[in-house]
């Protein structure tokens, strides 16, 4: 009983439940702020059990995760729709372009217009929309999402160097 | 020849809690509840559905020993079983009557692709999809 997870003590399934339901917040408004303090109330313990027993239980610390989850969403708006870069970065939960640039390239390997070229020159990838009304649709934003890329790139540039204390 | 699927099972924490709420609050009804020591085959079916039964199991023994049980106790309690989806009519219609329920919903209505879909979980964790019937 005691080796259930390979050594590690077993944890407490009410415990992980209620940890699930913070991550499930996480997961339904990634754009919002999630301090620690908040998702600790939302599972009911307090902000050092929560930070530890989090990155227990799924792997990553809780920062991390939200991060991870909002790259998801700004990759799926960068490959799905046509908004301009700045607005994903706004509607993904970042107040920089610079510093979502900068965690996009760390998470994924590329820069977000990088990835909306890459991704939106690949119709196979919108299985969920009829390939007929795709190629109608895309083939003529491939040429914005191009000069969309160079301009966001000389914005990164350009933009001063706000970094995060980690 | 015919093939079809009769029983799929969860595992779920508490079985009399899981009767509770797939029962008292998604509107399944008990199919069959039979003990045998410590252990219970509980299966319950939807009336739209009577063909086919969900298990509501425990993991334990007999079928699995007490360190594999606390691990598959900490997957469900995790979200970390594979995913289920439930269709209904109405989606919002059926949210707003779960969320009357008491239900915890971890995705409320949004439409997408022309479809509605929400998320809830059941008690023990288990991730449940709802999407509309098209």
């Amino acid at each position: 009983m005691a080796n259930a997870n390979g050594g590690r003590p077993p944890t407490d399934p009410e415990l992980l439940r209620r940890l699930l339901r913070a991550r499930d917040r996480m997961d339904a408004a990634s754009e919002e702020a999630w301090p620690v303090r908040r998702l600790a109330r939302v599972s009911g313990v307090s902000q050092a059990h929560f930070a530890r027993s989090f990155r227990e239980a799924f792997g990553v610390p809780p920062h991390r995760y939200l991060l991870t989850r909002r790259i998801e969403r700004a990759k799926a708006l960068l490959r799905d729709t046509d908004l301009p870069i700045t607005e994903i970065a706004y509607q993904t939960g970042w107040n920089s372009l610079g510093t979502f640039g900068r965690t996009f390239r760390d998470i994924t390997a590329e820069a977000p217009g990088q990835l909306r070229l890459r991704e939106q020159a690949a119709p196979g990838e919108f299985d969920r929309v009829p390939a007929c009304y795709l190629i109608a649709a895309h083939r003529p934003d491939l040429k914005i999402a191009v000069s969309e890329k160079r301009r966001q790139e000389t914005e990164v540039k350009t933009a001063p160097e706000d970094r995060e204390v980690p | 020849m015919k093939q079809v699927i009769g029983v799929v099972g969860l595992y779920v924490r508490d079985q009399d809690e899981a009767v509770e709420f797939y029962v008292g609050k998604l509107g399944f009804s008990v199919h069959t509840d039979a003990k045998n020591g410590d252990y219970r085959w509980l299966t319950v079916q939807h009336p739209d559905q009577p063909s086919f039964q969900l298990g509501l199991f425990t993991p334990q023994a007999p079928l699995v020993d007490a360190a594999t049980a606390q691990s598959l106790r900490e997957a469900v309690a995790k979200g970390a079983m594979p995913p289920l989806v439930l269709v209904v009519d109405d989606v919002r219609a059926a949210h707003a009557r779960m969320m009357d329920c008491g239900v915890e919903f971890t995705q409320e209505p949004v439409e997408r692709y022309g479809a509605v879909d929400a998320s809830f979980r059941d008690p023990s964790g288990n991730g449940w999809k709802l999407i509309e019937a098209r």
